[in-house]
């Protein structure tokens, strides 16, 4: 039976491409998909687009195509990312560039757009479609005035179109993360994406447990984490997938990380809410039935996923501007650490009060204390060495979020006894309200665009 | 063959994650008996109750028997979201460790089998 191997490039923008590399050199693959856009990725992307037009995709794509793009050339290896981001079409060209001075004409690059519906939807509101939020139906109206994006979670089917055309990289914008590495299996396979359900449920089970690159592989494993060998140089997953769908997730031997029943398991209902209805864009995926066997050293054997049709909807996650948040680290020294950070709390909170400044939420945390487990902290059975603390403030203006940092300096002189480790003011930072709701497929699908391009 | 008190940290594996203001929590028993003791002592209620404090919304669980899993959805549970929050575990990373606090009542004889 017919296998071909999957890779995983990257888990968020900001991941380590260093596996990626190795993957491509060593990991005898024939796709490598890269998954660069957390939820939160397209607020930061969208931050950089408004700086520089020409920005708005993952930066870090010119260096792993410098890379990537010869050995593409030189095996057969193919590239399908979604670091286009805000811009598919900017990443596009960095594409091309590069792949003109590295001397690679005739290379095909492919490019996904039509995920980004911001500019389109008081066009969507006008056939009907009221945009409200889909868990708890708040009206758009609250925010709509204030939005900074809005893009829908594409399926795999552009990217298929776009391998259909002979592309060898594949860049798009948002699309589902499962999207990115189903789409090689509905293309090579010639699975229908309109009925093979069963078969596609498999392929984004495939997805969804390699989209989170080491996460899979040994990374932030709960189990007996520390038993897994080398994370220095952990091996991100890959994928062996079968005609019929059954897979073997694995990883490239002699790099670190494990892959074993239990990494897998951990990783299964990562993100995910109803495990008999995961709902993607190109099936309804049910985990219930899942099976996983170790069947060698770092291979698992993954079946029993069953799908349902798709979902008539995509869904479009929005960002919206809700205020700037300011915020200030600094620590205190043994004896009573704890007392002089507390002191120091009701000193800023106080000049907060006399400044009038306008904050519409405090929040103050104490590192090493309870700034992870908040009022399930347990007491600290010894007096602690040293404790940070960590203000934050919420408030509509960027300048009074800046305020903040610079009632702590003069706390250096003027307020409790051993006072270190300030460690700057920091920027303000623009806080992003997201808003989730459900868009008829057709109104969608009218905007994708799938281009190829040739390198001349 | 006697209760013991046991902190899930020493039961279970577990991971959480983050969707808008969401996150869930997948706990993982080791075989089919912890597993049992799970669904009796890991309600919902008492998870609710865990969290008072962090988590603001409704706790739903589901259940994944052949694998010895349960997902634990919690709403209302970043301040706002990860974009949004005041909070530090911004993207609720660590819930799944917070949850390892719980404490339950396990017959002796199910430990000696895990």
């Amino acid at each position: 039976m017919r296998t071909i191997r999957i890779g995983a490039g990257q888990g968020f923008y900001g991941d380590s491409i260093i596996p990626a590399f190795e993957t491509a050199r060593r990991g005898n693959v024939d796709y490598l998909c890269f998954d660069s856009l957390a939820e939160l990725t397209l607020a930061i992307l969208q931050k950089d687009r408004q700086r520089d037009p020409a920005k708005g995709y993952a930066s870090d794509i010119a260096g792993m195509l410098r890379e990537l793009l010869p050995i593409a050339r030189a095996t057969g290896l193919k590239l399908i990312t979604n670091a286009g981001g805000m811009n598919p079409l900017g990443a596009l060209n960095v594409a091309e560039r590069l792949a003109r001075e590295l001397g690679l004409q005739g290379l095909k690059l492919a490019v996904v757009t039509g995920d980004d519906v911001k500019l389109k939807l008081s066009d969507i509101a006008a056939e009907g479609v009221t945009l409200s939020h889909m868990e708890d139906g708040r009206d758009i109206a609250a925010v709509q005035d204030r939005i900074v994006f809005a893009n829908a979670y594409l399926g795999a089917e552009p990217i298929v179109e776009a391998l259909r055309l002979g592309a060898d990289i594949v860049i798009t914008g948002r699309v589902s993360d499962s999207a990115l590495f189903l789409a090689p299996l509905i293309y090579e396979f010639g699975w229908n994406a309109e009925q093979d359900w069963e078969l596609l449920a498999q392929g984004v089970l495939m997805g969804h447990l390699l989209e989170c690159s080491g996460q899979v592989s040994g990374g932030n494993f709960s189990g007996n984490w520390q038993a897994v060998e080398s994370l220095e140089s952990i091996g991100f997953p890959i994928a062996e997938v079968r005609e019929d769908g059954e897979f073997v997730v694995t990883k490239t031997e002699g790099t670190g990380g494990l892959v074993s029943a239990a990494t897998v398991k951990e990783q299964l209902l990562y993100e995910i809410h109803d495990p008999s209805s995961y709902k993607t864009p190109d099936v309804m995926l049910d985990l219930t039935g899942v099976q996983l066997q170790d069947v060698g050293p770092n291979r698992v054997q993954v079946t029993g996923a069953r799908g349902a049709a798709r979902p008539d909807t995509f869904k479009v996650v929005m960002g919206y501007a809700d205020g700037w948040l300011g915020q200030a680290i600094w620590g205190y020294s043994w004896p009573d650490a704890v007392a002089k950070a507390q002191a120091a709390d009701r000193i800023i909170r106080k000049q907060i009060e006399a400044l009038q400044l306008q904050y519409e939420e405090i929040r103050t945390d104490y590192i090493g204390l309870n700034s992870i487990h908040g009022v399930l902290a347990e007491e600290p059975a010894e007096e602690p060495n040293e404790i940070y603390l960590r203000m934050a403030v919420r408030t509509t203006s960027r300048d009074d979020a800046a305020k903040l940092g610079r009632l702590v300096p003069p706390l250096m002189l003027s307020g409790p006894p051993a006072m270190g480790a300030f460690l700057g003011v920091m920027k303000p930072r623009e806080l992003l309200g997201m808003w989730s709701c459900l868009v008829p497929r057709e109104i969608i699908e009218r905007g994708i665009r799938v281009t190829v391009q040739e390198v001349v | 063959m006697a209760l013991v008190r046991k902190q899930l940290r020493h039961l279970v594996q577990a991971r959480s994650g983050d969707k808008g203001n969401t996150i869930n929590i997948a706990v993982i028993a080791p075989n089919a008996e912890v597993y049992a003791v799970l669904l009796q002592e890991v309600t919902v209620e008492r998870v609710k109750a865990h969290f008072c404090g962090m988590v603001e919304g409704d706790v739903k669980r589901y259940e994944v028997p052949g694998l010895h899993a349960m997902n634990f959805v919690c709403r209302g549970a970043l301040g706002g979201g990860g974009s949004r929050t005041l909070r530090i575990d911004n993207l609720g990373k660590c819930y799944a460790a917070n949850l390892m606090r719980l404490e339950i009542d396990i017959d002796d004889t199910v430990l000696a089998g895990s």
